[in-house]
Parts: C-alpha cells; sequence; structure tokens
C-alpha cells in the first residue's frame, strides 16, 4: 500500500532565476545550472586595472582565443564548488586509508635505501611541478570570464596544491618527518641536471600570459606527457624496484588524472570546433610545446631507461589531439 | 629549510607542506613571474616571514568542506521540500533578501575573481595559497546563496535576475564599484580593502547583519548558509590580519601606504553599509539590533580595541572616524528616505514604518529620529493614505567615488545637506563628503573612469529616455510587480493567500 502525506501545494510564480532561464527555459534548473551560468559581472565596470590598463575587468582579451559564448565550454562532470569537494573528500578518504596502511605496515621504511634515494630524487621533485600548476591554474580562474570555466580551474588548483602535499609526505615518510627527505629532494630539483629541463620547463610556463595557452600547455600537453611518465611508466619500475606497495600513495594521482581528461578534453574540443582562429592558435601551440616538453622527460626517460615509452606517451596524446580535430603535421618522432 | 634530526612540529610541517614547494627561479627572471608585485611600492625583505594564519593542508579541507555542504544541502532540501518560506516573520523580510542577492552575493563571485589572481601575484607561496583557499571559499558563498535563495526566488518577485542587476541598477553600482576599485588595485591594495578593511573590520557589520536578520525571521536556508560559512569567515578575518601585520612589519617606508588605505577604505565600507543600516532598521519586520548599536559594538568597541593594537606599527584610527561614528543616528533613516522616494526603480518594495516600528525607532534613535524623520515620513505616510504614496520621478545626483546619491548631512548639522566639489581638468566632479573628495583627490584618473548610472540614463546609454523605459528594458525590473509601495504588491497579495491558508 502506498503511504502519502498531504502536503499543502503551493503553484511557484517561477522555475529559476532569469539568468538561468535564458539559456535553458524557464524549467526547474540543476544546482549546476543555477551556480555556474553567468553569475559573473560582465558589462559596465568602473575602472581599468591598474595592472593592466590596456583592458577591463573581466576582459575576454586576457586570451587570443576568441569564443561567442564561453559559456559554450561546461564540465562533464557538472561540478559546482558542492559537488566538487564531496568528490575530493571521497578520494582523500581513500588516500588517507593508503597512507595509513603503508605508514602501519612500514611500506616505505623498509624500502631499500637506492629506491628511497631514487623516490627523493625522481618522484618526489614532482611536487614542485604541481606547485608550478597551482599558480598556474589559479591565474586562470582569475583570468577566465565565464563561470563555467573559472570554476573548473580553481578546483585544479587547489586540487594541484593537495597532490604536491601527498608527493610530500611520502618524502616526510622517507625521512621520519624530520624534513630532510624533503631538503634532498630540493637539492636535487634545484641542482641535479637531471632534472633542470623539467625546473625550466615549469618556470617557462609561468611567464605565459595568455590564459587559455597556459591551460592548454598545462593541463593538457605537459600533464599529457607528465602524468602517464610519472604515475604510470615509473611506477612501474618502483614496483620493479621493490615498492609494491608504493602505487597505493600516488593512486589518487592516477584516478584525478583519468577524471581531469574528461574536462581538459571537453574544453578544448569546445574551443577548437569554435573557428578557424582557435584552430590555427592551438596548432602552433602544439607544435611549439610537443617537443619541448617530450625533451624536457628525455633526461629523465634516459636515467630509468624507458625512452621508448616517451614515443607511446606522445601517441597516446597526439590521439586525444586528435579526437577533437587537431592534427599536427609532421609530428616530431 | 634548516632540517634537524628530530620531527617536524606543525608550524614547520606545515610550511613543508606549502611554501617549500616554492622554489627561487633562476631560468626565468622573478620580476617577469610576478610583475605585478613591486608597483605600489610596497617594500617586501622577507616573505619567510609571512605567518601562515591557518593551517588547513587540502586533504584536510576537502573533508571538512564536503561535511559542512553535505548538512548545508540537507537543509535547503528540507527547506525546499516543506516550503519553508511560509514560516518566515512576513513578507517584507523578503526584502532584505533581495536586495543581499543583488547587492552583496555578487560581490561573493567578484572575490573569488580577486583572490585567484592574488593567489597567484605574490612571490611569497605562503600568502598565495592562504588566498587561493580565501577564492575557492568566495566561490562557495556566491554559489551556497544562489542555492539558498533559489526558493525565494520561485515565490516572490525581485529575485529574478541578481548577476545581470548588479551590472545595471543605479544603487547595485553602489557594491559594484567598491569591488570594482579593489579588484582594479593592486595586490596588496586589494588585501588591504578587502582582506583587512573589509573582513576583518566590517564583516560583523555586513555580513552577519544578514544573517542575523534571517535568524530573527523565521529564514531558515539563509540562516543555515551563515552558520555554515563562519568558519570560512573566521579563516577570512585572520588572514585579513596577518597581511596587514605583516606588510607593516616588512618595512617602516609601508606604514604610510597602509594608513592612506585604511582611511580609503573605512571610509568606502562606512559608506557602503549605509545600504545595511538601512536594512537593519526598515526591512527586518523582527529587529536584531540598530544599525547605531551595531556600529557601537562592532566599530568603535571593537574597531577601538583594534588600532590601539596597531598603534604600535605607527598607525592611526581611520580619518574621518568621528563623522563616520556621529553619522549612526542618520544614515539608515537617510537612506531609507531615499529608496521610499525612488521606489520605481528597485527591485524591492519599501514601505512607511508603522506606528510600533516609529515608536522602536524613536527609542533606538532618541536624538535624530523623532526631530529629524519622523515628521516626514508622517507626511508621507498621510499622503499614502490620502492615495498619493510619493514617489520622485527625477534623478539624484550621485556621489563620484561611493556612487550614493548625495543624500548625506553635514557632521552635527543634520538639516544641511553635505556636498563637495572638486574641479580637475575643467570638468567638475560631485561628492557627498570630504571622505570621498579625498578619495578622488589622490587618485583622479581612476575616478573620473566611474560608471555612473544617473549619467549614463542622461546620455541614453541605458535603453530608454526615462526611469520606466530604463528599469524595465535595461534592468529588467517589472514595473510595479518588483518595485514600488510593498503595499498593494503581488508579494504581499500571496502572502495574504498562503496566511489564510494556513490559518483555515
Amino acid at each position: 500500500m502506498a503511504v502519502e502525506i498531504r502536503t499543502l501545494a503551493i503553484e511557484p510564480i517561477r522555475n529559476t532565476y532569469g539568468h538561468t532561464a535564458r539559456r535553458f527555459g524557464d524549467k526547474p534548473a540543476t544546482r549546476y545550472q543555477e551556480a555556474s551560468f553567468d553569475i559573473e559581472a560582465k558589462i559596465n565596470f568602473h575602472y581599468k586595472p591598474l595592472w593592466d590598463p590596456q583592458r577591463t575587468l573581466n576582459d575576454n582579451a586576457r586570451t587570443n582565443i576568441k569564443m561567442v559564448d564561453w559559456y559554450s565550454v561546461t564540465d562533464p562532470r557538472q561540478y559546482y564548488y558542492g559537488s566538487y569537494v564531496a568528490n575530493r573528500a571521497k578520494m582523500q578518504e581513500v588516500a588517507e586509508s593508503n597512507f595509513s596502511f603503508c605508514d602501519k605496515n612500514n611500506v616505505v621504511e623498509n624500502l631499500n635505501e637506492n629506491l628511497k634515494n631514487d623516490l627523493l630524487r625522481l618522484l618526489v621533485p614532482f611536487r614542485h611541478m604541481e606547485l608550478a600548476a597551482n599558480m598556474n591554474n589559479s591565474k586562470i580562474a582569475g583570468d577566465a570570464v565565464a563561470a563555467t570555466v573559472a570554476q573548473m580551474h580553481i578546483f585544479t588548483a587547489m586540487d594541484r596544491l593537495g597532490m604536491g602535499q601527498y608527493l610530500s609526505r611520502i618524502a616526510l615518510m622517507i625521512d621520519g618527518a624530520t624534513g630532510q627527505g624533503l631538503d634532498k629532494s630540493k637539492d636535487y630539483w634545484m641542482n641535479d641536471p637531471l632534472l633542470q629541463p623539467l625546473r625550466k620547463l615549469a618556470e617557462d610556463t609561468l611567464v605565459i600570459d595568455d590564459w587559455f595557452e597556459l591551460s592548454f600547455v598545462q593541463n593538457l600537453l605537459i600533464d599529457g606527457f607528465m602524468y602517464p611518465f610519472v604515475y604510470e611508466v615509473y611506477d612501474k619500475i618502483i614496483q620493479k624496484d621493490g615498492g609494491v606497495c608504493l602505487s597505493m600513495l600516488t593512486e589518487f594521482m592516477r584516478d584525478w588524472h583519468k577524471e581531469t581528461q574528461r574536462w581538459v578534453n571537453a574544453m578544448c574540443k569546445t574551443v577548437y570546433a569554435e573557428n578557424d582562429e582557435n584552430k590555427i592558435l592551438m596548432e602552433s601551440w602544439t607544435k611549439l610545446w610537443i617537443p619541448v616538453i617530450k625533451n624536457t622527460f628525455l633526461n629523465l626517460a634516459n636515467e630509468i631507461g624507458c625512452v621508448e615509452s616517451l614515443n607511446e606517451i606522445e601517441s597516446d596524446l597526439n590521439c586525444r589531439l586528435a579526437k577533437f580535430g587537431l592534427i599536427v603535421s609532421g609530428e616530431s618522432k | 629549510m634548516s632540517a634537524k634530526n628530530r620531527k617536524l612540529n606543525l608550524k614547520d610541517k606545515y610550511q613543508y607542506l606549502t611554501r617549500d614547494m616554492a622554489w627561487e627561479p633562476t631560468y626565468q627572471d622573478k620580476k617577469d613571474i610576478f610583475p605585478e608585485e613591486d608597483f605600489e611600492g610596497i617594500k617586501i625583505k622577507d616573505w619567510s616571514k609571512w605567518e601562515d594564519p591557518f593551517r588547513l593542508t587540502m586533504d584536510s579541507y576537502w573533508k571538512y568542506q564536503a561535511e559542512k555542504e553535505k548538512k548545508l544541502y540537507a537543509i535547503f532540501d528540507a527547506f525546499a521540500q516543506n516550503n519553508g518560506h511560509q514560516n518566515i516573520s512576513d513578507a517584507r523580510y523578503v526584502n532584505a533578501l533581495k536586495l543581499f542577492l543583488s547587492g552583496v552575493s555578487p560581490l561573493e563571485y567578484a572575490a573569488f575573481q580577486g583572490y585567484a589572481k592574488v593567489g597567484r601575484q605574490f612571490s611569497g607561496a605562503g600568502a598565495r595559497v592562504a588566498c587561493q583557499m580565501q577564492a575557492i571559499d568566495e566561490l562557495r558563498h556566491s554559489q551556497t546563496q544562489q542555492h539558498a535563495m533559489s526558493h525565494y526566488n520561485k515565490h516572490f518577485n525581485g529575485l529574478h535576475d541578481p548577476a545581470h542587476m548588479h551590472d545595471r541598477v543605479w544603487f547595485l553600482s553602489v557594491p559594484k564599484s567598491f569591488f570594482d576599485d579593489a579588484r582594479s588595485a593592486g595586490p596588496f591594495e586589494f588585501l588591504t580593502a578587502i582582506s583587512f578593511s573589509f573582513e576583518y573590520v566590517l564583516t560583523n557589520l555586513l555580513f552577519v547583519p544578514f544573517m542575523s536578520g534571517a535568524a530573527y525571521n523565521g529564514d531558515m536556508a539563509t540562516v543555515t548558509f551563515g552558520f555554515s560559512a563562519q568558519s570560512d569567515e573566521a579563516r577570512h578575518m585572520t588572514l585579513g590580519l596577518e597581511v596587514i601585520k605583516f606588510i607593516l612589519e616588512q618595512h617602516e617606508d609601508n606604514v604610510p601606504i597602509i594608513q592612506k588605505w585604511i582611511d580609503k577604505w573605512f571610509w568606502r565600507g562606512f559608506r557602503l553599509l549605509s545600504l545595511v543600516g538601512m536594512m537593519m532598521d526598515y526591512m527586518l519586520p523582527n529587529k536584531v539590533m540598530s544599525w547605531a548599536e551595531a556600529w557601537e559594538t562592532y566599530y568603535e568597541k571593537s574597531g577601538g580595541a583594534l588600532f590601539k593594537d596597531l598603534e604600535r606599527y605607527g598607525i592611526r584610527p581611520p580619518k574621518y572616524q568621528d563623522v563616520a561614528n556621529a553619522a549612526k543616528n542618520h544614515i539608515s533613516h537617510q537612506a531609507w528616505a531615499t529608496f521610499y522616494q525612488y521606489s520605481k526603480a528597485t527591485n524591492f518594495h519599501t514601505w512607511m514604518p508603522d506606528e510600533s516600528e516609529m515608536k522602536w525607532l524613536a527609542e533606538k534613535y532618541p536624538d535624530s529620529f523623532d526631530k529629524y524623520y519622523r515628521p516626514r515620513f508622517e507626511y508621507w505616510d498621510r499622503k499614502q493614505k490620502e492615495g498619493e504614496r510619493f514617489y520622485n520621478d527625477t534623478l539624484p545626483q550621485l556621489c563620484q567615488v561611493c556612487q550614493i546619491p548625495a543624500i548625506f548631512t553635514e557632521h552635527e548639522s543634520p538639516s544641511v545637506l553635505s556636498l563637495r566639489q572638486v574641479e580637475y581638468n575643467e570638468e567638475r566632479y560631485h561628492f557627498c563628503s570630504d571622505g570621498c573628495a579625498d578619495i578622488f583627490n589622490d587618485e583622479p584618473e581612476k575616478y573620473i573612469q566611474a560608471w555612473l548610472p544617473v549619467h549614463q540614463i542622461y546620455q541614453g546609454n541605458c535603453d530608454g529616455s526615462n526611469v520606466s523605459e530604463v528599469v524595465s528594458n535595461y534592468y529588467n525590473i517589472n514595473l510595479g510587480k518588483d518595485n514600488l509601495d510593498y503595499d498593494g504588491s503581488p508579494d504581499q497579495k500571496r502572502w495574504q493567500e498562503i496566511k489564510n491558508n494556513g490559518s483555515k
């Protein structure tokens, strides 16, 4: 038998906000829609920024990419703040239980000294890459005009900080929470010739002014190399060298990258399809940056003996680009 | 960082997990990576002296914030399912929400943008991380406010287009220009303006009155948002204090610059708060406290203690503080009288206080209400009862800086309008006060750019040749439905139907 609670029915006079209704019609809107579309200031800005007097606040011209409506870029995950933190809270719960498993079973402590040192030299320094990515995504969040775009980047900025913190914690497990491991790792980052191309790459992204170029280079091209290289290729080598359980401590990063590719692909696909100008720009950035990035990882790949994996990674990345039509002729071999 | 053989304490550990991820660049010039750090003249000798105002790693942040969001959205769902809007004190209360959603919520989004920007601009990583956390918090507030008020929008008029209105409507240029001013300044002024003056000194006079108003008037959705945002706000306040102390400790040359900004942003904030004062004294059916009481408690007492504490850095209380203190007995009445007259051009209703409210006002304002404001209000009330509700069809003179109509009166002469003029490049500019004129004189090239709504209407830039056309075409406000007097409004009619249904 059905149980029916009787309530006072009150008819609403409208179903959603005007700005939401203009896009989606006057019908009950999702939380993603009400929170993400057309909520930022668009016109009648009062003062030119002292830090960029040629342009206004919220100016479309902070990138050379042209979109009729930046809100055509949406998030396939439909994240607004609430659903974003809910998802990350779940992911961090898994990470926390992985870290405490490793802690309890002395997984890191029992690694051989060579591997411990390799981790400080070849894995932990990527925390600095994460910090650069954090800064880049915070800049993009401040420059992007549409809230759907800006929010994906601030979420990513915070993710990158979080992942830098997870990598740092691996070093703290190695050094017994004294900080010595992190100091040593940072010394590698600053001075070891092996890591200098990587550090140069990070610093070079920090001076990219065009925010969409920066997102494209950071979130698609660099991450497209870095994540498979560090968390798939190098992870397998760590396992071979005796760090079988160590993957547990980087599981967050693999899950994260899998998820992140969805919005990055969707964004780039929409922007690429918009007009020929965008296509030309994105193709030129791809041509410029892919060889640079691949070259950056070459030293490292040599050191760990997996140069051929870079070609696979590059071809996977090219497949990703090709899915939204971006085919670069004369790609580097 | 110097590592020892013992375990790190919490402070050092947090530094390893944040600022230690940064490094001194060598492949790119530091000035090219942080090009906006120097132009304001603030001197930072040593970013490592930055004290982290809170220590929250991202894993804890995700966890705590997700717990808070879960509870908050459970209340929103319950509120909507049970038509919680029926339980508010009176439908007049919703007008405070209309003011909040169109006046304050868009500022939360602007704050998100501003903090994301400074979260990249500083070369000190500790400060950057703290600013980024505030950025994502501000995004949270902008979004949860949309959701908290979504149900009200379905049942009341005037909440239907807040962001659109924020960009256009005459009185909303007051909060908008305030935040545009801060965002268009450099990173250090932005933090002095928003983190220190706004979040630390004035939050209890802006955010808290709206949330307390919600609590006193049975608005469960909004007050639950308020409680949920409280711990975020506490973080923002500690950042505000740390920022100011850090800058002042870094170099003595910073002191006069900071003093100038404190003077400016105190006055900007004080002017902006006239809207809140009016809300507290006139728009809440169940009143929390008077504006004058709030000012005494949260500015004169708390602010007094704060500036005493800052004395050791060579900082004095804000210029014109005495003018603001004396004005506490006047600004809310002057603002409400203005909105009452210009009710054709607002997205909310106005009304004359009834006799019991007049009595409350007279008690709370023994030196000003009966003498200066009651006679005018009684006159308008009488005219309204005679069928001649007073609406002002002209457009007011706006102050070039705060953008409020020139409605305020002289310090210690409450029946004389306060007006100032400044000539700059053969143009004459008008101001409501010495405070605003000083701000203009310091940066005239900035303030001559102001998008003044009244000028724009007269120049024909707002889709209409008269107020009614501008209001409906440009503002997207429905004349007679979203505005005019509460008495006789569709909101009032629907509210009476709800109440009649309930008592059947």
